[in-house]
């Protein structure tokens, strides 16, 4: 079937009305997508509403995809700039901020474990600006190379990598202090 | 990658959660729903044509929906519409999908594909394609959403909405009759585009080192402006280093007035001196630091300004930093004017339009009450404005007066600018006629950097970055006159340096001013001007033969370069500069001695911004020069101060220092 068509291919097909192509494209990129939006987000319940956002506007935004970028790299500049756009709402009717703020709701009960590591890992984002956050949401959880990243944000390559520099930074303070007795 | 970011990494593998498989089947359904929508209307509302300028007229259809909706009136009918969708829709979704969201992925796959109502059987898309057999209202409601009304659509299909949705069902299905289908989708694209620009700064990779036989010439135009300065201090002060794209090393130099030595009267309007002094972050390399000092004339005898604000009333100037410190600028501005003086005020927000008509300076109430009626509100349409502002101005020039539109904007051309080459080449064009262009900046979120450089550049003026009421002070009080008064145009600088001599060299900063070299005796190029007092610095890092500084080993086979003289002069300086008014050049020439002069404070000023320009930048080339270096050289050469702009430049190194090793 459509299993050794490319992302690419399919989203050319989706962009000319092909409702066949962007279902299956849907399916083949959702799980990423939503890994990207809860990087982005740092809560499940904002990843489901940022994929949501992202689902909905889609279509649309599809019709402009001239398959000059990678599908992947596309769809990412997509999710950012839905992310982006969210948090500027939120910020409007004065809810959490920047995303991984409402930290409280990451707390799951009889998981403790997971509840610890939540906590690590907010607290270590929330220690960031929020565009080295962005920049590290695209890094670490896709192959997502530096030059992509780059594209993605609409920055150069350099920055991107300056803003790695950054929030390694950041982190190893971060631990420095939680070294501390 | 580091240990810190794979710690980083394995946590977010552990804790991102599997999507919710009710939430996911609702969202696939969401968007197939809205692709279906979108089909259908693009077929409906085109026959067969091409697609792309239909997005256009779509989107201003949305626009002029919108603004019907935004009345009172039309809000609570979005609400009500909004409660529609949840109950046409949600129960469709839920039967469509609901239980493949528990299956394995290939079942939802084929459960999606058996769907009649999704599939789409078309060979080829056509015409006669019967539109999707959706119940109107159901189509109504998605379109009428505003971007709040997303986050509801499918999810919260909360009991209080439906509730809603009886006594107003009349009014939406009314409203739903007269509206087309596609825009929810629409007007979030169109929130989402402009987005993607956000804040873009025009720069270049830093200078190379050129080795001096294989390239002796250096060519580039003169740069006045001081944007960069005030990017890396609003940044700093908010307590972050500024992105290395944001800093052009030759803004940071000349932000800051320096008083060199100023022609004589009937002399060239500017006076070059050069001055060999030592690295402070290499011994074994000498600066060469070029300094252009411009003639002040007479104030009394500055000719008749003809002023057009061009001001950015677009809803995006609403901060505190934008439109209110944009009215008590041009307050402070007021005062340097005169009664021969005129000033016209043009507004771009949704459609540009004159607010005030050519007025003389001496009405101070006149114009300051048109000030006071500015507000903020609609989009951009910048070019529009532009258009309006020459015109304008056109109207005010007169023999021996300057004209000049003061553009004042936050960067946001994100509507209305529809080729920005063209809109270079219109200013480019006016600036041919007499009239120029200046840009101020306003505000941080989505400043456009990139824009307002091209604009000023194009315009023969200069950008400049206001964030705070100092600023506007230096810019529109201290220095107005230079900002304003251009005294020599196209400014173009070249230098050849001895081979003899000099075995390598790099130029600091005006990588985005670089030329060509055969552009410097082409009068048709366009470069930098040179305003009434305003000076311009430039410093290369030259590394003299023999020393133990020089990266580059000999070519082998032209190890032997014949040299002509046997001069120790270390290059040749060469100015060109246009009389305003004039189309033809002038050329300047100076020798550069090895030692010429004694460092001032300001020639040693302008290295310690050089050196704290490129620590931002992350410099290969400084070494282990460090902040604390910088600061200390500063601090040596601050001179009289009399505004305090290089106290403040201390400070803004230390805050630097401390955010960086933070």
């Amino acid at each position: 079937m459509r299993m050794s068509v490319t992302d690419e291919a399919l989203a050319l097909a989706a962009a000319e009305g092909d409702g066949e192509a962007f279902a299956a494209l849907l399916e083949r990129r959702y799980h990423r997508l939503f890994g990207l939006c809860f990087r982005l987000t740092g809560s499940h319940a904002e990843a489901e509403d940022l994929t949501q956002d992202i689902c909905s506007v889609l279509p649309a935004m599809l019709t402009g995809y001239r398959g000059e970028a990678r599908l992947s790299t596309w769809l990412y500049r997509v999710a950012v700039n839905a992310a982006h756009d969210r948090r500027r709402r939120a910020a409007a009717h004065k809810k959490a901020g920047e995303g991984w703020g409402d930290w409280e709701v990451n707390r799951r009960a009889g998981d403790a474990e997971t509840a610890e590591r939540m906590d690590w890992l907010t607290g270590a984002m929330r220690a960031l600006p929020v565009d080295l956050r962005d920049t590290l949401a695209l890094l670490l959880g896709e192959e997502v190379t530096h030059a992509e990243a780059a594209e993605v944000l609409g920055v150069s390559e350099g920055t991107i990598s300056w803003r790695v520099s950054q929030a390694k930074t950041r982190l190893r303070a971060l631990q420095a202090k939680e070294d501390l007795p | 990658m580091s240990d810190e970011l794979e710690d980083l990494k394995a946590a977010f593998h552990a804790a991102t959660p599997r999507p919710d498989a009710e939430r996911r089947a609702e969202n696939l359904r969401l968007s197939l729903e809205n692709f279906d929508r979108l089909q259908g209307s693009m077929v409906k509302a085109r026959p067969i044509a091409d697609r792309r300028p239909m997005v256009g007229w779509l989107l201003s259809g949305v626009k002029l929906m919108l603004h019907a909706l935004s009345t009172r009136g039309g809000l609570v009918v979005t609400t009500a519409l909004v409660a529609i969708g949840l109950v046409v829709i949600s129960p469709q979704g839920r039967n469509l999908l609901l239980p493949s969201g528990h299956g394995p992925l290939t079942d939802e796959v084929s459960e999606l594909e058996s769907d009649t109502r999704l599939r789409h059987e078309r060979p080829a898309r056509s015409v006669a394609e019967p539109v999707p057999s959706e119940p109107a209202p159901a189509e109504a409601p998605m379109m009428a959403e505003d971007s709040s009304g997303m986050d509801l659509a499918g999810r919260k299909s909360a009991p209080s909405a439906q509730l809603d949705l009886a006594k107003s069902a009349d009014d939406g299905k009314a409203l739903a009759g007269g509206l087309h289908a596609p825009s929810p989708v629409m007007e979030e694209m169109s929130m989402l585009l402009p987005e993607s620009t956000r804040e873009a700064y025009a720069n270049e990779a830093p200078n190379p080192l050129k080795v001096t036989a294989a390239e002796p010439v250096s060519t580039f135009s003169i740069d006045v402006d001081t944007a960069s300065y005030s990017v890396v201090r609003s940044s700093l002060t908010a307590g972050q280093l500024p992105p290395p794209d944001a800093v052009r090393v030759e803004e940071m130099i000349n932000y800051f007035p320096y008083d060199y030595p100023a022609p004589d009267m009937g002399e060239a309007p500017f006076r070059p001196t050069v001055t060999t002094l030592e690295t402070p972050w290499n011994p074994d390399t000498r600066l060469v630091h070029v300094a252009l000092q411009g003639q002040l004339p007479a104030l009394e005898d500055r000719p008749p300004l003809n002023l057009v604000l061009l001001i950015d009333s677009s809803g995006s100037m609403q901060d505190a930093g934008k439109l209110p410190l944009l009215k008590q600028s041009f307050r402070l501005m007021l005062g340097q004017l005169r009664p021969e003086d005129q000033v016209a005020i043009v507004t771009y927000a949704g459609s540009a339009g004159q607010v005030l008509e050519p007025t003389s300076a001496g009405e101070r109430a006149t114009i300051l009450a048109a000030l006071d009626r500015l507000e903020a509100g609609g989009s951009t349409a910048g070019q529009q404005g532009l258009q309006q502002a020459y015109q304008v101005a056109g109207g005010m020039a007169g023999d021996g007066e300057v004209t000049r539109v003061l553009l004042a904007t936050d960067g946001d051309f994100n509507i209305g600018l529809s080729d920005p080459g063209a809109l270079g080449e219109f200013i480019a064009a006016k600036r041919d006629t007499g009239t120029y262009l200046s840009v101020l900046g306003f505000g941080r979120g989505n400043l456009d950097d990139a824009t307002m450089q091209a604009l000023a550049q194009n315009g023969n003026g200069q950008a400049a970055y206001i964030d705070t009421l100092n600023e506007a002070q230096k810019v529109l009080v201290d220095q107005l006159t230079g900002a304003l008064f251009p005294i020599a145009n196209d400014v173009k600088v070249q230098v050849e340096f001895n081979p003899a001599t000099v075995a390598e060299y790099r130029l600091i900063g005006y990588e985005t001013r670089a030329l060509n070299r055969e552009d410097f005796n082409n009068d048709t190029v366009d470069a930098g001007e040179i305003s009434a007092g305003h000076s311009v610095t430039a410093i290369y890092e030259v590394t003299p033969v023999g020393s133990p500084a020089v990266l580059n080993d000999p070519l082998r086979y032209l190890a032997e370069t014949p040299v002509a003289s046997e001069s120790a002069e270390l290059g040749f300086l060469r100015l060109r500069y246009k009389e305003p008014g004039e189309s033809v050049s002038k050329l300047v020439e100076a020798p550069i001695l090895p030692e010429t002069g004694t460092a001032s404070d300001d020639a040693r000023f302008s290295v310690a911004m050089a050196g704290f320009g490129q620590l931002l930048r992350g410099s290969d080339y400084l070494g282990d020069w460090s902040w604390g270096d910088a600061i200390a050289l500063a601090t040596a050469a601050r001179g009289e101060d009399a505004f305090g702009y290089r106290a403040e430049a201390i400070g803004l190194i230390r805050l630097a220092e401390s955010l960086s090793t933070d």
